[in-house]
């Protein structure tokens, strides 16, 4: 095992232990009250100290998140697949879609408060309107981009638009689908948290907001952290899943793995 | 011998506005011909193609194939272009199966008759040279290989008609000269029809019986050539004198053709 070898497979964990390391010196040498900038142990000693609590809002904010990101993947590929197959749809919809995807999702949030009441509801609807718009135009991408050669190949054999949609569009854009299930996933943690720390007395946002309202930095960290370990780990269960479902779509990947 | 397809005066432009694609054209294919249509880019060889299998329709004049009139897929046909668009999530012999998952009747039949089939498909793979890359996926194999491929795609389902735009467009000279004598030996064991849009006169004259040199747009059929030489061809006669006339003479209508642009 050489030392090329060494770096491409543990790169991205001596990334983390470097900046953590350098983190630390940072704050030990220049004396940094834990108030305003606290160290990688001490929100280690606050993840370790609220494990209980931090651990029963985790999983509120995952319960809420995993909620919202279904229904945005069981919405977004329904929508995906009317606006990928039909052109006048496409054109009729998307400028409203990248308006809606321009809208800051926090901007909504109160809206929703007004009219589901604060709690689990609005976040599950946030994480849920946050996500689900690169899977549309990610599954619409891969059936808009079907080549026009093979349409005719098939249409002219009598194959009806339903035929097409399942021998080649749909299998077509899986690669394209799963590629955005990843982004989708981490932007529905982004989507619940944002609602839980505008109202809600349950997950991680809500329980950041209020450690920060006691000036518990330390623990407004360690809720940052939960975030990331959560949405590295959806992440990573998806990619997994790309990787599985489309090997033919990720040949040029393998060798650079 | 009966004519199979039939083209009178026919007129077409894809949109009112535009100008005519072809202006006029008549075309008669009897069964079992080789025909070639030859011509300067843009004037309307692939609109041809598309109105016999019924893609697209004509604005005025008759398109008949087996007699009938043509309305919407025409089912007789089979498709291949110079992009080979095999399916990469299915291995070579699942692309060629995929015509009988579409067309009337294998598709009815497709899950009883499946071995049968895939025996079929095996067969005429082992025909054009593919044994053996049956289970390996497309972009396993090399340029040829994937033209090979789709020839069988477009051939899996008996068609009557093989309709071919350009397939060795493509290719490099020597893998495009091994596959006119793929398709020249597939073509004398069946004896489908076949019409062939190319640009390589060489081409044409190796494979077709006829050759029609069309106009530039709007497309007409400006000369129509029969090649009479004897059959089977090898890529030896191609520098033969009685081949080499006719390739100038075609090549003598084409400079006309491209002078009308």
């Amino acid at each position: 095992m050489n030392l090329k070898n060494f770096l491409n497979r543990y790169s991205s964990l001596l990334v983390v232990i470097g900046g953590l390391i350098l983190w630390q010196l940072v704050c030990t040498v220049f004396q940094i009250p834990d108030y305003i900038f606290p160290s990688p142990l001490k929100i280690c000693e606050s993840l370790i100290e609220f494990h209980q609590p931090i651990f029963e809002h985790a999983l509120q904010t995952l319960y809420t998140t995993i909620i919202g990101f279904a229904i945005a993947v069981i919405f977004g590929m329904w929508l995906g697949v009317v606006i990928g197959t039909s052109p006048l749809i496409y054109r009729a919809l998307y400028p409203i879609l990248v308006g809606f995807n321009s809208v800051p999702k926090v901007a909504l949030v109160p809206i929703l408060i007004i009219w589901f009441g604060s709690g689990t509801l609005p976040a599950v609807i946030t994480a849920f309107i946050i996500s689900f718009f690169p899977i549309v135009v990610n599954v619409a991408t891969g059936l808009a981009t079907i080549e026009p050669e093979l349409k005719d190949v098939l249409r002219s054999l009598g194959a009806t638009e339903r035929d097409v949609l399942i021998k080649v569009g749909i299998p077509r854009s899986l690669p394209y689908f799963f590629a955005s299930l990843k982004i989708a996933v981490t932007l529905a943690f982004v989507g619940s948290v944002i609602s839980e720390t505008v109202a809600s007395n349950k997950g991680v946002g809500y329980l950041m907001i209020s450690a920060s309202s006691n000036f518990d930095t330390p623990l407004v960290f360690a809720g940052l952290v939960v975030i990331a370990v959560m949405g590295i780990g959806m992440y990573e269960i998806f990619a997994r899943l790309e990787g599985k479902m489309t090997h033919w779509a990720q040949r040029d990947q393998v060798s650079a793995r | 011998m009966q004519t199979l397809v039939d083209l009178d005066k026919v007129s077409l432009s894809y949109t009112p506005e535009d100008s005519l694609v072809l202006a006029e054209t008549s075309l008669r294919i009897q069964e079992g011909e080789f025909v070639a249509i030859v011509g300067p880019s843009g004037c309307g060889k692939s609109t041809i193609l598309k109105l016999i299998s019924g893609l697209i329709s004509s604005q005025t004049g008759d398109v008949l194939v087996e007699g009938k009139a043509v309305k919407g897929a025409v089912k007789i046909v089979g498709l291949a272009f110079q992009n080979p668009t095999l399916l990469p999530w299915r291995t070579t012999l699942d692309n060629v199966l995929l015509p009988l998952e579409v067309v009337e009747p294998h598709r009815f039949q497709f899950k009883a008759k499946k071995q049968e089939y895939i025996k079929k498909a095996k067969a005429l793979l082992n025909r054009v040279g593919l044994s053996g890359a049956e289970e390996k996926f497309p972009w396993e194999l090399s340029g040829g290989m994937q033209q090979r491929a789709n020839l069988c795609r477009a051939l899996i389902h008996e068609p009557k008609l093989l309709l071919l735009d350009e397939p060795f467009g493509a290719l490099d000279a020597f893998t495009r000269e091994e596959l006119w004598g793929v398709l020249r030996d597939l073509w004398q064991l069946q004896k489908f029809t076949v019409v062939l849009v190319t640009h390589d006169l060489q081409e044409s004259v190796f494979l077709a019986d006829t050759v029609y040199v069309m106009s530039a747009r709007p497309g007409r059929i400006l000369f129509t050539k029969a090649v009479d030489l004897p059959r089977p061809r090898t890529l030896e006669h191609i520098f033969e004198e009685s081949f080499v006339a006719i390739v100038h003479e075609l090549r003598e209508h084409i400079s006309i053709a491209r002078q009308g642009t």
